[in-house]
Formats: structure tokens, C-alpha cells, sequence
């Protein structure tokens, strides 16, 4: 029975995720700084890190990695369909625009 | 009670058939308890409200030119300071969560009071900038303006784009919101009736000492709503909070911090004027 999750008696995974999620957001700001990208590549590069956070938190710290396959499934992929309907929903007009030359 | 799922006769290999005997659940379909299913649920379908504010968000970025960027070096540090704010007290609520397994009851009440602690800071912090960006004149309607604002360096950008500032302060002013609830939420769940004291005061020195020009004058009155619903829950269902109740409270905390790790990027770092 998977009552609490009890997957490591280790609190080291803990504090390496969480500076992992320090030097991501470093990474984030250098960027932001910097401004090396467009901001169409900007809002990509710094998505694809948010997405890496995210994953992160939700699998180490809210501990989904450590639940049942059924758990895991049921709440990544109905909430990832979501999210892709939303993309088709708002996305190609917006694109259209940076397509007639706006940058 | 939900949680007697784990007692089910199915989890202790019983035959089929023998369903009839009293205390008899239908066994978890996820492998998990019932609160911590429930919860997951909720943050699935509010993952869902603040996916379509960012979708809104990211589209007025991309759709309005030229986009304003009213964010200095010091508010890209202010913003930096609150999101390591974040990912601190998302470190101390797991020790919590850690704790609150091993049956240690101290640690996990110190280890929540520290979350707790991050995530105030994370309010003060933006009420701050907020604060300082509306003095600018970014603002929206129905927000009380201080003295100056109307000539401030944002006045012009509230003007013109009036669609950033409706979203910075619609997107922010949502996560805020969740997590104040998340402070009160694990108050509740660390310190019982003993928070509510606490919290009352908070919100009475709150409201004496915010100006009345100030916006967060008339939002402090949400820490009021969260007094009255959290005395309602303690006193019409009083308990002692166990570990699977602070391992839900630590769902939700880690959520807002998710979110964060949207909003930070897309809000603050896509808006930056750095010279």
C-alpha cells in the first residue's frame, strides 16, 4: 500500500534539487540581463527552464516520481492535453503576427 | 472517514464477497489516500486557471508591439530575492514533510513556522513592488493612486499598453492571493487555534498602518476572510493535524512555488530594461 510516500530516508536529494532550482533561476536572471536572444527566442529558452523547474518540483518535491504509474499518468497527461489545447487556441494568431513582420 | 481506505479488505487480500462486514471501503484506485488524491485534483484544475492567465499573458507579449519594459536592475533583484524566498520555503516545507513522517512533532511545527517565514517575506517583498510600481503610475483602474502618480514613469505605459498593466497585476495579484492562502493554510495545520490570534493581529496592525492610498490597504482584508474560515474549520472540526495532513498542505505550497517558476520568468525577465 503506498500510504505516505515513503521512497528515501536520504534528505540529500532535497537539498540538490533545490540548488539545482538556484542555479536554474541564475541561469534565468544571466539571461534576462544579458538579453543575448530575441524576445520570441528569449520566451522559448526561458519556457524550456521553467518546464526543467517544474518538473523538478513536481516529481522531487510533491514526490509524484514516487507515486503508482496510474497517479503519475492520470495527472500529467490530462493536464499536459489541457495545455496543448490551450496552445492551439491562443498561439497561431499571435504567430501570425510575428509572421507579417512584427518582431 | 476518507482515510479508512487503507483498512479496506481488498489491501489485506481478503477473497471477493466478503464486502459485507462493517468499516468495508472500496480500495483507493491511485494507491494513495483520499485527501492526497483530492488535492492533486484541485491543483490539477487551478494548474488549469493559471495556465490560461500565462497563455493570456504570453499572448499580449507577442501580439503587442512594442511591449513595454518597466522593469530596472532593482526590481529583477527584488524579483530574484523573492523567488529564492520560494524555492527555500519549498526546501523547508519537504524537511517538514520529512519530519512530519518520522512522528518528529517539533521539527515538523519549526520546519512549517520556517515556510511560513519564506513565504511572508515573498508577500512583503511584492507588496513592496507593487507598491513602488504603482507610486510610478502603473496602475489600473479602480486602484487608489498616490500622490505623484499620475506623472510618475509608468504613467505613460498605463496609458498606452493599458493591457500590461491589467495582466502584471491580474497574474500577480492571483499568485499573491494563493499564497497568502498558503500561510494561513499552514498556520492552520502548525500552530491549530493558536494562529488565529496571530493572524487577527496581523490584519488589525495591517490595516492601522498601511496608508489609505496604499492597495493593499483594502487587500489586507483577505488575511480577515482567512480568520473567519480558518476559526470556522477549527472550531466546528477541531483535530490534530497529522503527517498526511501536512504532506497535502506541502502539495499545495509546492504548487505556488510552481507557478512562480512561470511567472518569474515570463513577467519579470521579459520585461526588463537593463542598462
Amino acid at each position: 500500500m503506498h500510504d505516505i510516500a515513503k521512497h528515501d530516508d536520504s534528505k540529500g536529494q532535497y537539498f540538490w534539487v533545490w540548488g539545482a532550482l538556484l542555479i536554474l533561476t541564475a541561469i534565468e536572471v544571466v539571461l534576462g540581463y544579458k538579453q543575448v536572444f530575441s524576445p520570441v527566442r528569449m520566451l522559448e529558452v526561458l519556457l524550456l527552464l521553467s518546464v526543467i523547474k517544474s518538473a523538478l518540483i513536481i516529481g522531487y518535491f510533491m514526490h509524484l516520481k514516487f507515486e503508482t504509474a496510474l497517479m503519475r499518468w492520470m495527472i500529467t497527461l490530462s493536464v499536459v492535453t489541457c495545455f496543448v489545447i490551450m496552445y492551439f487556441f491562443f498561439f497561431p494568431d499571435a504567430d501570425r503576427v510575428l509572421t507579417i513582420g512584427v518582431k | 472517514m476518507a482515510d479508512a481506505t487503507l483498512e479496506h479488505d481488498a489491501v489485506h487480500g481478503l477473497p471477493a464477497g466478503a464486502h459485507g462486514s462493517a468499516g468495508a471501503f472500496e480500495a483507493p484506485l491511485f494507491g494513495a489516500y483520499s485527501k492526497k488524491v483530492g488535492m492533486w485534483l484541485f491543483l490539477a484544475s487551478d494548474s488549469l486557471t493559471f495556465g490560461a492567465l500565462l497563455f493570456a499573458f504570453s499572448y499580449n507579449r507577442l501580439y503587442t508591439v512594442p511591449w513595454p519594459t518597466p522593469f530596472h536592475a532593482q526590481s529583477i533583484a527584488n524579483a530574484t530575492i523573492m523567488t529564492a524566498c520560494l524555492l527555500s520555503s519549498s526546501l523547508t516545507m519537504v524537511l517538514g514533510v520529512f519530519a512530519a513522517q518520522k512522528g518528529d512533532r517539533a521539527w515538523t511545527r519549526n520546519w512549517l513556522l520556517a515556510t511560513m517565514a519564506f513565504g511572508t517575506a515573498f508577500i512583503v517583498l511584492h507588496g513592496m513592488e507593487w507598491t513602488k510600481l504603482i507610486g510610478e503610475g502603473l496602475t489600473i483602474p479602480g486602484f487608489p493612486k498616490p500622490a505623484g502618480a499620475a506623472s510618475g514613469e509608468l504613467a505613460e505605459v498605463s496609458r498606452a499598453v493599458p493591457q500590461f498593466a491589467a495582466t502584471f497585476f491580474g497574474l500577480t495579484a492571483m499568485h499573491m492571493l494563493h499564497v497568502t492562502i498558503g500561510v494561513i493554510y499552514l498556520g492552520v495545520v502548525s500552530l491549530r487555534k493558536l494562529f488565529l490570534p496571530f493572524l487577527g493581529a496581523i490584519w488589525l496592525v495591517g490595516f492601522l498602518l498601511i496608508p489609505s492610498d496604499n492597495v493593499f490597504h483594502y487587500g489586507i482584508h483577505v488575511l480577515l476572510l482567512g480568520l473567519i474560515v480558518a476559526s470556522i474549520i477549527l472550531f466546528l472540526k477541531p483535530k490534530d493535524y497529522d503527517a498526511h495532513d501536512v504532506e497535502v498542505s506541502g502539495l499545495y505550497w509546492h504548487f505556488v512555488d510552481l507557478v512562480w517558476m512561470f511567472i518569474f520568468p515570463l513577467v519579470y525577465l521579459m520585461s526588463t530594461r537593463i542598462s
